[in-house]
């Protein structure tokens, strides 16, 4: 069985999507510089239809550890957002948020909240970026940190017992500060079928 | 020769192989064990029940991948009557999220676990489920030992 038996994603829809990640990634990056007085580099968006064992690879294997927030998208458009990076990058990240605090071995809860309010700015400037793009109305839900095996966490984004051939499209690109931060991936995974969602609002409906 | 379990996916194997399924999170692996003739099989199970009538994939659904495991052990020779269970997996990987449905899906994969393997009537010999942390474990078909390996809290055998 392949992917094509189920589901079929044009070369338009594509380009329409890797413009959403591109808008979207963009102004969370915007926001991160802003916040931070740095330079932030984004890699061009991607978008693809990714098996549900091969996710975990785009972060570094399902057993590498990584330091997550998710946010559960809501409203006219239903998905998950993951702000994903290796635990050293999360540590210089959370260390230029806070540059007057000594660096701990393991994130401390200070560290832990800076790293989920993070999430929470740059998932609220991709959404709103999207939202003035598309109208379509969505709202990320409060940002849930979890610091452990990549598959263990990106499994809570593809839940949904659509016949979708277990397929996810992810929409990810990573940003980096440039002087201070190795890169931090950014997913988006619209729920199974919320895709169409998207498609329709941006006026290239697929069949 | 040690098969690598998939999500949503289930294997069986003879003595001197292992299976293995890495990254359990929310999802429950559940691995049954013929002590006699050394087969073993592992499911690696992602969601409770499944709610469609379309085709599926059984191995994602505890309801269908439960009794799709015993059929492929029964098929390579194992005997019902021998066969134990064990599962582990299962967490809420975002401690704080008890308001999220899709966080609360751990637990219920236990359950659905639980109840599909009382329905075939195979006792569950050990488990290592809930918490909020990942597991990636290996079923020995030698011994029938189940090794689990966490980020946070080492590694056990069940």
């Amino acid at each position: 069985m392949t992917v094509a038996d189920h589901y079929h994603l044009g070369d338009d829809a594509a380009d329409v999507l890797r413009e959403v990640g591109n808008i979207g990634a963009g102004h969370a990056a915007t926001a991160l510089s802003k916040l931070l007085h740095q330079s932030v580099e984004m890699q061009v968006p991607q978008v693809e239809l990714i098996p549900f064992d091969e996710i975990a690879d785009v972060v570094g294997g399902p057993e590498s550890i990584v330091a997550c927030v998710y946010l559960k998208v809501t409203g006219d458009l239903t998905g998950n957002m993951f702000l994903i990076q290796s635990l050293d990058s999360a540590k210089q990240l959370t260390g230029q948020i806070l540059p007057d605090k000594m660096p701990v071995e393991v994130l401390d809860e200070l560290e832990l909240s800076a790293l989920g309010e993070m999430g929470n700015i740059l998932t609220a400037s991709y959404l709103t970026s999207l939202t003035d793009f598309t109208k379509l109305k969505m709202y990320p839900s409060i940002p849930y940190i979890s610091i452990d095996m990549a598959q263990a966490i990106l499994t809570v984004g593809l839940l949904s017992d659509a016949p979708l051939g277990d397929y996810a499209l992810v929409i990810h690109t990573t940003i980096h500060i440039i002087s201070a931060m190795e890169r931090a991936h950014i997913f988006l995974l619209p729920d199974p079928g919320e895709e169409l969602v998207l498609l329709h609002a941006l006026g290239v409906a697929s069949e | 020769m040690i098969y690598k379990v998939g999500m949503a996916d289930a294997k069986v194997a003879r003595d001197g192989d292992s299976l293995r399924t890495l990254g359990l999170g929310s999802c429950v692996g559940v691995t049954l064990y013929d002590e006699l003739t050394k087969i073993g099989g592992m499911a690696h199970i992602m969601l409770p029940t499944s709610n469609t009538d379309k085709e599926v994939n059984l191995a994602k659904f505890a309801n269908t991948g439960v009794p799709l495991l015993l059929n492929m052990m029964l098929e390579l020779g194992a005997a019902k009557a021998r066969i134990k269970a064990k599962m582990a997996g299962g967490a809420q990987m975002f401690a704080n999220a008890h308001g999220l449905e899709v966080i609360r899906v751990g637990p219920r994969n236990i359950e659905a676990v639980q109840e599909a393997l009382g329905k075939l009537n195979i006792p569950i010999v050990a488990s290592a489920v809930g918490g909020n942390y990942g597991r990636t474990i290996e079923l020995d078909c030698q011994t029938g030992k189940l090794g689990i390996r966490t980020a946070q809290f080492g590694e056990s055998v069940i």
